[in-house]
């Protein structure tokens, strides 16, 4: 944790970390006091005066059907966007480790998506898909398939999901790849010699030993279902059509930038750090598995 | 195929990687063929799958006079050069920052230590994402809305590049800091001398993901602009997209599009090596 070693000055650690110091508590930490001190408060339509109200702003947004929605909404988002994110990945990665020839090509084309920003995904995506121009929609009318995702909330669900697993791909795959890299060489040769199929192998011997990444994996797809996707969904659906894509983070931006609700938006938030608290603390608690393992 | 390596037989793998290939790349395949069309020709349904003529016209077009309809869109160039300056400045900002406060962390002892280091630490749990109005009312009261200031003072301080900065401090051997106070140096000179270019693959690593992470901000930029002329790229592109009362000029919000992710997919593919390094040790 500490150098044996150290300089002796009393003065300078102190401004070296003022930067720092200065941004974090003028943008994190102020705001997110302002932000918990604004949900137990209430303000009258005309911003004259405020009271206090505890809880309510809590009660209130728990027991809101669209923000309760929004929330199994959200854990549907997420466990979609993760599952097909993580398994193509993983299939992508176990291919990748088998082939010699064009190895590099493939890897620099499938970590592409990682480099594009999420609201330019959500356009590519929602230009494919568009029923006016977009070849998939033209391919998929030609199926007899009847999509309208501006009208239709599974369809624009289910376009938003795609897009977003698109995307978090490449940083699976990468991670993947790494992870099946650092399975010992010995234990898969000896599981050949004594006759063991490709498949068999995969079952026994790489899925268990991967499976520190996994969960590592699912954790950091979770999070960012949650709170990165914010681009893909305003630039494709803006939480349309009625609501059937607005997710928590969505609605927190929603409610506050435009519906101009600040306690119910204050109390969203601070519901959504909490949340934030609870990954970050399981991906920590497992990081540090990881360091002794 | 019992474990061999048998570069002949395996066309399995071949033909699943080439499936990944088509599902990644094809996305951006269609984006660049209708930013080389004209607007007839995409409207044309289906649309053709090789580029057409207008690529010179599209681009410049995009670049020079940007898009029609009811957001009256800069031309890309102005936004190329708004995503640029906030990521730059957001990159670098950030790796000197943490580089500044790693330091003072893992080098010096002094009292509220530990304190500075969890402030630096809890930021992890506060993303922009689940602190919107708040901060964005602090940036309003601090007069800082519509301004470069305002677009990337708040996203510096980070507290994935101070970590890993200070991971990596740990392991500088004690020698070299006993040889600098016998030599007489100070812990700036030790810093500026020993510690910046010890770092130099730790701060290629994170350039290039913080560059990536710069010049993606979306909902930071949305929220604190509201002048058109300091929009970034990606921001841009939603807007020029029409709600339906007015078509949209797909040749140039495609052609704008393949603008917009061209800078960070080049640094991916140029840097590789760093990129691969700085994700993976990012998440440590």
């Amino acid at each position: 944790m500490q150098r044996r070693v150290v300089f002796n000055d009393k003065l300078l650690p102190y401004l070296l970390l003022a930067p720092q110091l200065a941004v974090t508590l003028v943008f994190f930490f102020w705001p997110a006091g302002q932000a918990i001190q604004m949900s137990v408060l209430s303000q009258d339509p005309f911003g004259q005066s405020v009271t206090f109200v505890g809880l309510e702003n809590f009660r209130e947004v728990l027991a809101d059907p669209d923000y309760v929605a929004s929330f199994w909404r959200t854990l549907f988002f997420s466990a979609m966007v993760a599952v097909l994110a993580l398994v193509p990945a993983l299939v992508f990665a176990v291919m990748a480790e088998r082939v010699i020839r064009g190895a590099g090509f493939y890897r620099t084309i499938l970590v592409l998506p990682y480099a594009i920003a999420p609201a330019v995904a959500g356009v590519l995506w929602l230009f494919m898909f568009s029923p006016s121009v977009g070849i998939v929609a033209y391919w998929l009318k030609k199926l007899g398939v009847d999509w309208n995702p501006k009208l239709d909330g599974t369809d624009a669900m289910a376009l938003v999901i795609l897009a977003a697993a698109w995307k978090q791909i490449s940083y699976n795959f990468l991670f993947f790849l790494a992870g099946l890299q650092s399975i010992p060489r010995a234990l898969l040769e000896a599981a050949s010699i004594d006759g063991a199929s490709e498949w068999k192998k995969f079952w026994t011997i790489t899925f268990p030993l991967l499976s520190p990444t996994t969960f590592f994996l699912l954790v950091v797809n979770i999070v960012y279902a949650f709170f990165d996707t914010f681009g893909i969904i305003d630039a494709v659906t803006s939480g349309g059509p009625a609501k059937a894509t607005e997710v928590l983070v969505y609605k927190v931006y929603y409610d506050g930038v435009h519906a101009l609700n600040l306690g119910s938006s204050s109390a969203q938030s601070v519901i959504l750090m909490a949340i934030v608290i609870v990954l970050t603390a399981i991906q920590f608690r497992y990081v540090e598995r990881k360091v002794h393992y | 195929m019992g474990g061999q390596v048998d570069t002949r037989s395996n066309w399995l793998p071949h033909l699943i990687l080439l499936i990944g290939v088509f599902i990644t790349a094809f996305p951006l395949w269609v984006t660049f063929v209708a930013s080389t069309l004209t607007p007839r020709e995409i409207a044309q349904t289906p649309m053709q799958m090789w580029p057409g003529p207008e690529l010179w016209r599209n681009y410049s077009q995009a670049l020079t006079q940007g898009s029609r309809g009811t957001y009256l869109s800069p031309p890309a160039m102005t936004l190329l050069f708004n995503s640029l300056v906030v990521a730059l400045v957001v990159t670098f900002g950030k790796i000197v920052v943490s580089l500044l406060s790693a330091f003072a962390v893992v080098f010096f002892k002094f009292p509220g230590r530990m304190f500075c280091f969890w402030m630096i630490f809890i930021t992890l749990m506060l993303p922009v994402e689940v602190r919107i109005l708040p901060t964005y009312k602090v940036v309003t009261d601090l007069n800082l809305l519509n301004s470069y200031t305002g677009l990337t003072l708040p996203l510096i301080a980070s507290a994935t590049a101070t970590l890993l900065f200070r991971q990596f401090f740990l392991t500088i051997p004690d020698e070299l800091v006993e040889a600098a106070k016998i030599d007489g140096a100070g812990p700036m000179r030790f810093f500026k001398d020993v510690v910046v270019p010890l770092s130099r693959t730790n701060i290629a690593a994170l350039f290039v993901i913080l560059f990536i992470y710069g010049w993606n901000q979306y909902l930071w930029p949305l929220l604190i602009t509201t002048s058109n002329s300091l929009d970034v790229i990606v921001v841009a592109i939603k807007k020029m997209i029409g709600t339906g009362a007015e078509p949209t000029d797909w040749h140039i919000v495609m052609s704008t599009t393949m603008l917009a992710l061209l800078p960070p997919v080049l640094v991916i593919i140029l840097m590789q090596k760093s990129f691969v390094k700085g994700l993976t040790d990012t998440e440590k």
